[in-house]
């Protein structure tokens, strides 16, 4: 029991780093964008995450709010750049998106290890850095959450695990039941056809992939204060998280309720490893294969099945540009 | 009558009617590429305080400026343009191979595993062995998502990145299958006193002492490369089923059949590059061995159109703005990465002046609408 | 009594380019009243509609909505005018509901309450006698009923002009004929409707006035009671014009395709050939007429292996085999060989020379962005043994056309896709009369064309006939169709309405067999 509670405690950790991902993809994505930069994106988050507290309790900084604030601004801030950069690229500028993704994956990854190996240098090594107030902060949980047990598992967590599950929700409500979720559907779905109904197309695909991209730089925030607790590995391993968080935008065929439930998943499988009987260092690793696997079938079945709902959004991956007319 | 005026944005963008002739548009390129290395010397000055000219001698130096230096730079440029020469097929088909990472370390767990298992077997034949079997296991990786894509039209570009994620986990479980000294989680360098199954040195006695040998091997496959595409039936199906698969139809080509059989050629290309990687450089295996080039190639396929030859030139840019990177790290005590942020950055710049190849600007005077 | 207009418009002129789409166009929408707007394919018809719906903006001339001068420049201000275009292809996002599709960019903030859009656009239904289900998925629904979403999105935003562009084109005679009742219903509601066709009959059963337009010309208009089949036909085809093409008398006619009772379906279900039988004999110039969209390219393509067949035969007959020797047992020495299941590789390994110019040069005929060369070894890349392409033969050919028929290109390896659009079918013509063969299919070959360049590929086409070859010539201009061809199928809705002489045929009963379904018969 107490194997099963520590497996779900890590696999809810680690899901929310690519359930955040993968919202914020699932959003760009639905406004017919391709980004293969999430993972770029989710440096930039978790490098972003990362400076101002350093700096702010490496200057005696001791207000765990002002860390936090601090902190959740500038990833915000960086993730949407990197949005930014994307969507002038591919919307204003129509460069291939795979490509343009790529690129944006490259920069990310660079920059923020870039950052992250300099401020570990300032702080005497490779991981060195540390960021107890902020961090603690970002960790902390309620007195229900203390109780242990069950009650760990379910409160005991920093609130970006819930803010998560709130974002999943407000934006399977903002997709299906508001009039802009419905206008950036049609965006990604047929922009032609939007444009022709009077919805700015180009706006809707700026704000749609800059929003997405902060919510996926969420992710590699939650990374660096939560997950490692607040320190910086210099070891790549958001990009492979990165690309987990892309797998599971199919996994959960581009539904952000799905989502909640198939990051989770993957955390199981990510982790039950440790707890499956029989298994060798080698042959763990071939384990691990699983969600990758499991994401491949689903990808597979999906275009088997050809069930409309579970489809890409028909644009995706496609510039528009509609001929002057 | 009142006069209206009507709306209309200020900047239109239309299609080129006709393409630029080719010295307009790589003088685009190439102010792009300028412009970025302006860029990118600002970003080096605020975040160092460097002299921007100083930095990019540093960067000359340190990647050609011993000939150890000159041969590492060129054995990796050389690595990246076999991975790009592979790619260029497939997505001259328009098909987004991006699973190259995978299909270079399928390729390189099929070299490793003939390093250790074959590794009493005649050099010259071992080779031969490894090659081949480094190209079928390339060639398998490739055959999957080529298949749902020509039947199902099942998405490629996420099948392919899915395909990268099980072969890392597959080179994983190699490595500690593998692992040498046990408990290291590493393969070590393989056979480092025999050096069998290694790249021997084209002209000098001691080991990695030249890479001459992947210089003839990939420049070979560039060639070959440049005749399939440039001669052969293939290649003409190629370039007419990524113009227009109705067209591909109308001339009677079997289009389905030639993607599965273009993909596969492709991954199998992209596995060669794996035995380039761990016979002819690394003699070893790692999931790192693909490194990310297997993403970077695609973009030097992009920016070359395809075309083997200029690949040449792109991979050495890429490579050569990788290692001066680096260099620059190492004499300013910088951190090793600044170099793929430097790479992101040029290569934003050249992906954005593609816009002004392909699309002219014109600023509208505004209409007056009158009765 | 005094008519109000709904819709006026004054001296509208519309150019592209050169092309002049509408020329000084003055035309009235009565309030209350359907008016037919009537003209061949290229007239101009959609060009002038899509002014009113704010797609494009005239070039001169002024509209006026309800008596008042307006300025259309968007869709959104034909919305505020209360106009509404059904177009011909459909603007709908497949995986909404009908419902969504109908809201889909209005304004509103916010939740939107979809059960009180469900509700609004039952009551239009309901209204005017609609059959859809505000839930439904449009991939889930048939062609008719996605027009129908159509129609009631721009009622629900208010149309009381509304504008249908062939919206029969599309459905069966049982769904037209309910279309015709809803339209009545609208009108009795006080709407004013625009409905543009080329289908004789239904202007006279639906509409109150008829308008005509010939190239981009306005030629008049008259009440529907007043007007028959042989009047509109009159005004929308005009006086036949003399264009002295050069047709020598068949010599030799032998059979060389005999299509029997050919049936084919598009991807959505929708019947595109239905039972279309008739021969195609060596030595003559077969012209296709009909409107567009009859079923012209499916049939061409279905011949060519391009297209899948549901049911009939296609049998070519090779020329000089005797079929009618026959075995000791009575069998015949020599069988035709079916088409019907070849694909085109296989069609050229059993050795028909077939040469095909599509209607789609560009997007089927030929690779844009190849030079003449490249585009030559499309029909010849896979000759000669190994694994290289011959290049040097295709050169050659490349150079012949490019002196022969006169192609403007800097070089034979100048991207097609940059050539104008005459010499880009001359390079395409060009090769496909280079490949000898024995059936020639061409569609809408000179469409585009300069008149120069059109009496070329005319010669041309002659020349092929008077080889023995058998061909097959598309084509949209009656006057030509009549002056170029031997014998005439014209084809309606997908079905041979009529197999006719080319040379003891006028224009006017051409026309009217083009807009006549077999079924409904002749007058």
């Amino acid at each position: 029991m107490a194997q099963l509670l520590q497996l779900l405690d890590s696999a809810i950790a680690f899901g929310t780093v690519i359930m955040l991902g993968a919202l914020g993809e699932i959003l760009i994505e639905k406004s017919g964008n391709l980004n293969l930069g999430i993972p770029g994106v989710m440096f930039l988050g978790a490098i972003g995450g990362l400076i101002p507290p350093f700096f702010y309790e490496l200057n005696g900084g001791s207000n765990p709010i002002v860390g936090i604030l601090l902190s959740l601004l500038c990833a915000l801030l960086f993730a949407a750049f990197g949005g930014l950069i994307y969507s002038f690229l591919t919307i204003t500028l129509r460069a291939n998106q795979n490509v343009t993704g790529l690129t944006l994956t490259i920069f990310g990854a660079g920059f923020a290890e870039f950052f992250g190996a300099s401020l570990n240098k300032l702080a005497g090594g490779v991981g060195q850095i540390s960021i107890p107030v902020t961090s603690a902060g970002f960790r902390a949980y309620t007195a229900l959450g203390a109780k242990g047990g069950l009650m760990k598992l379910i409160f005991g967590h920093g609130f970006l695990v819930y803010l998560s599950l709130v974002i999943a929700i407000v934006m399977h409500w903002f997709l299906n039941r508001t009039r802009k979720g419905l206008n950036l559907r049609a965006v990604g779905e047929n922009p032609g056809t939007a444009d022709a109904a009077g919805i700015n197309v180009t706006r809707y695909k700026y704000l749609g992939t800059i929003i997405g991209s902060a919510i996926a730089g969420l992710g590699g925030l939650f990374y660096t204060v939560d997950y490692i607790k607040g320190t910086w590995a210099n070891d790549g391993t958001v990009e492979g998280l990165g690309w987990l968080a892309v797998a599971l935008v199919i996994f959960a065929t581009w539904k952000p309720l799905n989502a909640i439930w198939g990051s989770y998943l993957f955390g199981i499988v990510m982790w039950s490893y440790m707890y499956v009987p029989g298994l060798t260092r080698s042959t763990s690793e071939l384990y691990k294969m699983l969600p990758y696997v499991m994401t491949l079938l689903v990808l597979i079945l999906v275009s088997l099945r050809k069930k409309r709902e579970n489809q890409p959004p028909a644009s995706l991956g496609l510039s528009y540009f509609r001929e002057e007319r | 009558m009142e006069k209206k005026k009507v709306h209309e944005p200020l900047i239109l963008m239309s299609k080129r009617a006709e393409a630029l002739p080719a010295w307009k548009s790589w003088g685009i390129r190439l102010i792009a590429f300028l412009l970025s290395l302006v860029v990118c010397g600002f970003v080096i000055m605020a975040v160092s305080g460097l002299n921007p000219f100083q930095v990019y001698a540093t960067m000359a130096k340190g990647a050609l400026g011993t000939s150890k230096k000159a041969w590492v730079t060129i054995r990796d440029t050389m690595t990246m343009l076999c991975i790009a020469v592979g790619l260029a097929p497939a997505f001259k088909m328009r098909f987004w191979n991006i699973g190259a990472e995978g299909q270079i370390l399928v390729g390189g767990i099929a070299s490793a595993a003939c390093m250790i298992y074959l590794k009493d077997l005649p050099t010259p034949i071992l080779l031969l062995v490894m090659v081949i079997a480094s190209l079928i296991a390339g060639g398998i990786w490739g055959f999957f998502p080529g298949l749902f894509k020509a039947r199902w039209n099942t998405n490629e570009t996420l099948f392919t990145l899915m395909m990268n994620y099980i072969a890392i986990q597959l080179t994983a479980f190699f490595v500690s299958l593998w692992e040498n000294p046990f408990g290291s989680n590493s393969v070590g360098i393989i056979n480092s006193q025999t050096k069998a199954g290694w790249l021997p040195n084209m002209f000098s006695d001691g080991y990695n002492g030249d890479y001459g040998w992947n210089v003839v091997i990939v420049l070979i496959i560039t060639l070959i490369m440049y005749l399939y595409m440039n001669k052969s039936k293939h290649g003409y199906e190629i370039a007419v089923i990524g113009d227009s698969e109705n067209t591909a139809r109308y001339a009677g080509i079997r289009v389905n059949r030639a993607y599965v059989r273009t993909i596969v050629l492709s991954g199998a290309i992209c596995g060669l590059a794996g035995f380039v990687a761990v016979s002819g450089a690394s003699h070893s295996i790692s999931t790192a061995t693909a490194g990310g080039r297997g993403f970077t190639a695609i973009i030097v396929a992009w920016l070359a159109q395809f075309n083997s030859i200029v690949m040449v030139i792109f991979s050495f840019l890429i490579v050569f703005l990788q290692k001066g990177a680096q260099a620059i790290a190492s004499s300013y005590n910088l951190s090793q990465e600044v170099s793929e942020m430097i790479t992101g950055i040029i290569l934003f710049f050249l992906l954005g002046s593609e816009f002004f190849v392909n699309y002219v600007i014109r600023f509208n005077k505004g209409r007056k609408v009158s009765k | 009594m005094e008519v109000q207009n709904a819709i006026k418009m004054e001296n509208i002129t519309k150019r592209f380019g050169k092309v002049v789409a509408n020329n000084a166009i003055n035309m009235e929408l009565h309030e209350g009243e359907i008016l037919s707007l009537l003209g061949e394919n290229g007239s101009g018809k959609t060009t002038l509609m899509n002014m009113l719906s704010g797609i494009y903006y005239p070039d001169e001339g002024q509209i006026y909505v309800h008596g008042k001068p307006v300025t259309i420049a968007s869709p959104k201000d034909a919305f505020d005018n209360h106009i509404g275009m059904i177009h011909q292809h459909f603007k709908l996002v497949d995986v909404f509901t009908a419902a969504e599709n109908i809201v889909l960019g209005l304004e509103g903030e916010g939740k939107f309450d979809i059960k009180d859009v469900n509700k609004k656009v039952a009551e239009i239904c309901e209204k005017y006698g609609f059959d859809i289900k505000p839930d439904q998925k449009i991939y889930d629904m048939s062609v008719s009923q996605k027009q129908t979403v159509e129609i009631v999105k721009v009622l629900y935003r208010g149309a009381d002009i509304l504008i249908l562009d062939e919206p029969t084109a599309v459905l069966t005679p049982q769904e037209t004929t309910k279309l015709f009742a809803i339209m009545r219903n609208m009108q009795k509601d006080g709407k004013s409707l625009i409905i543009i066709t080329h289908k004789l009959h239904e202007v006279l059963e639906v509409s109150d006035r008829v308008a005509i337009l010939r190239k981009g010309e306005y030629i008049g208009d008259v009440a529907t009671k007043d007007a028959n089949q042989q009047s509109l036909t009159d005004m929308m085809v005009g006086r036949s014009v003399s264009l002295n093409i050069d047709r020598p008398e068949p010599v030799n006619v032998k059979p060389r395709l005999v299509i029997e009772n050919l049936t084919a379906y598009d991807e959505l279900g929708v019947k595109r050939l239905d039972d279309v039988t008739f021969t195609v004999n060596a030595g003559e110039v077969l012209g296709i007429a009909g409107v567009a969209g009859s079923g012209q390219k499916e049939l061409l393509e279905s011949i060519a292996g391009l297209y899948p067949v549901a049911s009939g035969k296609i049998t070519y007959l090779e020329p000089d085999v005797d079929y009618t020797a026959t075995n000791e047992d009575g069998t015949p020495v020599n069988t035709p060989k079916e088409l019907v299941g070849l694909d085109p590789m296989s069609i050229r390994k059993n050795g028909i020379a077939m040469s095909f110019v599509p209607e789609d040069r560009l997007g089927m005929g030929l690779v844009g962005t190849m030079g003449m060369t490249g585009n030559m070894m499309l029909r010849s890349w896979r000759s000669g043994k190994g694994l290289f392409v011959n290049r040097k033969d295709p050169e050659a050919l490349a150079n012949r056309i490019w002196k022969e028929l006169e192609v403007v290109a800097p070089s034979t390896e100048f991207p097609v896709r940059r050539m104008s659009g005459g010499n880009v079918q001359k390079v395409l013509v060009g090769r496909e009369i280079a490949q000898s063969p024995s059936v020639l299919m061409t569609a809408y070959a000179v469409r585009g064309l300069d008149i120069n360049t059109s009496y070329t590929i005319y010669n041309l086409l002659t020349e092929q006939k008077m080889k023995g070859v058998a061909v097959v010539y598309v084509g949209e201009d009656l006057d030509v169709l009549l002056e170029l061809c031997d014998r005439l199928v014209v084809l309606c809705g997908g079905q041979v309405s009529g197999v006719v002489d080319a040379r003891n045929i006028t224009k006017e009963e051409v026309g009217l067999l083009m807009t006549q379904h077999r079924k409904e018969g002749a007058e």
